[in-house]
C-alpha cells in the first residue's frame, strides 16, 4: 500500500450541511488551515457542483465562483477542485471557474450515465486541469459494470476515477470490490468518495485504500451531506498509524476542525435516524434535509420518505421527488382514513 | 394543395422520432395528407415500415422532397447538422420546415403558447422536450402574476435518452433554459435535466418550479390556468399529466424569502412507436404533428381568403 492522495471537500460535500450558506470568510479561514496543514487538494463549489444553486437544490448565499476565487487567492500550496454534474452545470461555468482559478476538474455523473460526460471532459482537459471523474451511487451496479461506465471516463481524458459511495450504502467489502474492479479495468488512478450514514466512513476508506485505491476524500469533522464523509483529520491520523501518512500534518488538522470548523458548523452531521435510513435504504445522502424540511411541512417521518425515494431507485439529484413522494404518502394516508 | 383539399407532407429522417411521428399523423392528419418518408439507411426499419404502410418512400434524403413541387410541409427529424443544410433548400423550395432538431434556425415554437405568432415563418423549431414539456406551465403562471424567475427538472429514462442528447447535454440545459424565458415569459430561466436508469424505465417527469412577481399571488387564479392549460396540452399530448401541484411553498431565494410554485408533471407517451415510458419523446413528435396541423389549416383558410 502506498500512501493515497486526499482531496478534502468540506466546502463542497459540507456545503449541503451548511445549506450552501458559506461566506467568503468561512471559506478563506478554512482554505488557509487545510492548506497550512499540507492537504493538496481542496474541492469548493455548491454541493451540487456548478450551477447547483436553485430552487431544486438550494440557493447559494454567495455565488460558487466568487468562493472559488476567494479559495484560489487564499491557498499557498494547495490547489483547488470544483465540483461539475454534467446535466445541472455546464462547460461555459467550467471555463469560468478556470479563470477564477480552479485546476481541478471533478466531474460526476451518476454511475450508469458516464457517456454525457464526454463533452466536460474534453474541455477540462483542453483548458489544462486534471480531470478527475465520479461514478455516483456506486452501491446501485456490480463492479464489472462500473468499472465500464469508468473505462468510458478513462476514454474522455479522466486521470482518475472514483468509486463514489453518495449513498453511504457499501459495506467495506463492496467498497473494496468495487475498486479492485476499476484498478484491473483501468490504466488511470482509481479513488473512494465515502459517506458516514453506516458508520463506515472511515472503514470503507481503508478498505478501498487495501484494493489499491489512489485517492480518497475527507472532509474536516466529516462535514458533509447525509451522516457526513470520512473525517479529514481522523483519516490523516489513521494513515499516520498506518504508517500511509501523505504528507499530512495531523495535530494541524485536528486544530482545523476543532477551532476553525466545528464553530461554523450548523451541526454536526452523524448517522443518526433519519442519516442512517438514507445508508440502509441506499438513497442519496444530499436528500437528509429536504426530506426532513417537507417531512415537518407535511407531517411526516422522514424516514417513510428516504425509504419510498429508495423503492423508486431515485438517483443523484433527484431532490424534487422528494416533494412528489411526500405529496403521495399524504394522500395514501388521507385515503387510508377516509375508507 | 392537394386535389382532396389537404396539405400534403413529407417526414426527413427515418429513425425512431421520424417513425413515431409518421405513425402519428397517419393516426390523426388533420388537414395533412404525409406523403414521403425519405431517409438515408436502405436498411431503416422505419422506411421499411413506411413502406409496408403503402407509404412512398425515399432514400436519397431531402432530395426527393426537393424535386416534389406539391410537398409544402416538411417534418426534419434528422440531426442539428443535417438540418442547418436541409433548412436552406427547403427555404429556397418554398417550404416550411418543422425543425425536431436542437438546429433552431427558425424561432421556437410552443403550440398552445406561441405557435400563433409563426404561423407564416418558413422554419419552426420545437425546443427541447423539456422545454415542450414544462414552457406551457410557465407560461400558465406567468399569466396571472408575472414570474421572476422560473427552474425545471427533467428527469427522463436512460433508455429513452439517445447519443444526440448524451453528448450535448449543455445545450439541453441552455436552450430550454432559454426557452422558459423567450416563451414561458420568465425573467430568468434555469434548467437541469437527469437521467434515471431505474428498469422498468420510468416514464418521464418534470418538475416545474415557479417564483411569481406577486408574493401574493391568487393561488386559486394559478390552479385555475394550469388547469386550463393542461386540458389544452392534452388535446395534443394525451399522456401529459399534473401528477402532483400546484403546491405553494415559501423558500429562501436570492429575492429573499418567496412564494414558490411548483407542479409535479407525468408525460407517458401515447406508444405509437416509441415505448410509453418516453414521453419526453412523444411530446416532441405529438407537438411537431399538432404544429403541422396548425401551419396546415392556416395555408388553407390563407388560400381561401
Amino acid at each position: 500500500m502506498k500512501p493515497p492522495r486526499i482531496t478534502d471537500t468540506t466546502l463542497r460535500d459540507g456545503s449541503h450541511a451548511f445549506r450552501h450558506q458559506y461566506t467568503r470568510d468561512q471559506v478563506r479561514r478554512v482554505v488557509a488551515a487545510l492548506d497550512d496543514a499540507g492537504v493538496p487538494v481542496i474541492e469548493v463549489t455548491h454541493g451540487d457542483g456548478l450551477a447547483g444553486s436553485s430552487i431544486q437544490y438550494g440557493f447559494s448565499r454567495v455565488p460558487d465562483l466568487d468562493l472559488v476565487e476567494e479559495a484560489a487567492s487564499t491557498a499557498r500550496r494547495a490547489r483547488i477542485a470544483i465540483l461539475l454534474i454534467p446535466g445541472i452545470g455546464t462547460r461555459k461555468e467550467l471555463r469560468e471557474a478556470v479563470r477564477r482559478g480552479a485546476t481541478v476538474a471533478r466531474i460526476a455523473t451518476q454511475c450508469t450515465e458516464a457517456d454525457i460526460s464526454e463533452q466536460h471532459f474534453g474541455l477540462a482537459k483542453e483548458l489544462g486541469m486534471e480531470a478527475v471523474g465520479l461514478l455516483m451511487m456506486a452501491h446501485m451496479i456490480p463492479p464489472e459494470r462500473l468499472a465500464e461506465q469508468a473505462k468510458l471516463m478513462e476514454s474522455y481524458g479522466a486521470d482518475c476515477v472514483y468509486v463514489t459511495d453518495s449513498a453511504g450504502a457499501m459495506l467495506p467489502w463492496q467498497a473494496a470490490a468495487a475498486v479492485r474492479e476499476l484498478k484491473q479495468a483501468l490504466r488511470i488512478q482509481v479513488g473512494f468518495h465515502a459517506h458516514n450514514n453506516l458508520g463506515l466512513g472511515i472503514g470503507n476508506c481503508l478498505a478501498a485504500l487495501e484494493a489499491g485505491a489512489d485517492q480518497l476524500d475527507g472532509s474536516l469533522r466529516g462535514c458533509g451531506a447525509g451522516a457526513g464523509n470520512a473525517a479529514t483529520e481522523v483519516l490523516a491520523a489513521v494513515l499516520d498509524k498506518a504508517g500511509l501518512n501523505p504528507a499530512l500534518n495531523v495535530f494541524k488538522l485536528m486544530d482545523a476542525a476543532e477551532f476553525i470548523l466545528s464553530p461554523m458548523m450548523p451541526f454536526q452531521p452523524m448517522p443518526d435516524r433519519d442519516a442512517l435510513t438514507i445508508g440502509y435504504a441506499g438513497t442519496y445522502s444530499t436528500f437528509l434535509l429536504h426530506a426532513r424540511r417537507i417531512g415537518e411541512q407535511l407531517g411526516l417521518d422522514p424516514r417513510e420518505i428516504l425509504v419510498e425515494l429508495g423503492r423508486r431507485k431515485a438517483v443523484a439529484g433527484q431532490e424534487d421527488w422528494i416533494l412528489d413522494v411526500a405529496l403521495d404518502l399524504v394522500r395514501q394516508k388521507q385515503a387510508a382514513v377516509a375508507s | 394543395m392537394s386535389r382532396n383539399g389537404k396539405v400534403k407532407v413529407a417526414i426527413l429522417g427515418s429513425g425512431n422520432i421520424g417513425t413515431d411521428l409518421m405513425y402519428k399523423i397517419l393516426k390523426e392528419p388533420g388537414p395533412m395528407e404525409l406523403v414521403l418518408v425519405a431517409g438515408i439507411d436502405p436498411q431503416s426499419e422505419g422506411l421499411a415500415r413506411a413502406r409496408a404502410l403503402g407509404l412512398r418512400t425515399s432514400v436519397e434524403g431531402v432530395q426527393a422532397i426537393l424535386e416534389d413541387p406539391d410537398i409544402r410541409i416538411v417534418f426534419d427529424a434528422t440531426s442539428a447538422k443535417a438540418h442547418v443544410r436541409h433548412a436552406k433548400l427547403l427555404r429556397e423550395a418554398g417550404k416550411v420546415a418543422v425543425d425536431l432538431t436542437p438546429a433552431a434556425v427558425g424561432p421556437y415554437v410552443v403550440p398552445p403558447v406561441n405557435l400563433g405568432e409563426h404561423l407564416d415563418v418558413p422554419n419552426v423549431n420545437l425546443i427541447t422536450c423539456g422545454g415542450q414539456a414544462t414552457i406551457p406551465l410557465v407560461h400558465a403562471v406567468n399569466r396571472v402574476s408575472p414570474v421572476r424567475y422560473a427552474e425545471i427538472v427533467s428527469t427522463v429514462a436512460s433508455r429513452s435518452a439517445g447519443p444526440g442528447t448524451r453528448q450535448n447535454i449543455d445545450e439541453f440545459t441552455s436552450t430550454t433554459a432559454r426557452g422558459l424565458e423567450v416563451i414561458g415569459g420568465a425573467s430568468m430561466g434555469k434548467a437541469i435535466i437527469i437521467l434515471n436508469p431505474a428498469e422498468p424505465p420510468i416514464i418521464m417527469r418534470n418538475t416545474i418550479y415557479c417564483i411569481p412577481d406577486d408574493d401574493e399571488v391568487d393561488r386559486d387564479r394559478v390552479r385555475e390556468s394550469v388547469e386550463r392549460m393542461v386540458a389544452e396540452v392534452q388535446r395534443y399530448v394525451p399522456g401529459y399529466r399534473l401528477k402532483n401541484g400546484p403546491h405553494f411553498d415559501r423558500r429562501d431565494t436570492p429575492w429573499g424569502e418567496r412564494t414558490v410554485v411548483a407542479m409535479l408533471l407525468e408525460i407517458e407517451g401515447a406508444g405509437d412507436y416509441l415505448p410509453t415510458y418516453a414521453g419526453n419523446l412523444d411530446i416532441m413528435t405529438a407537438a411537431a404533428r399538432r404544429v403541422g396541423e396548425l401551419i396546415a389549416q392556416h395555408m388553407l383558410t390563407g388560400a381561401v381568403a
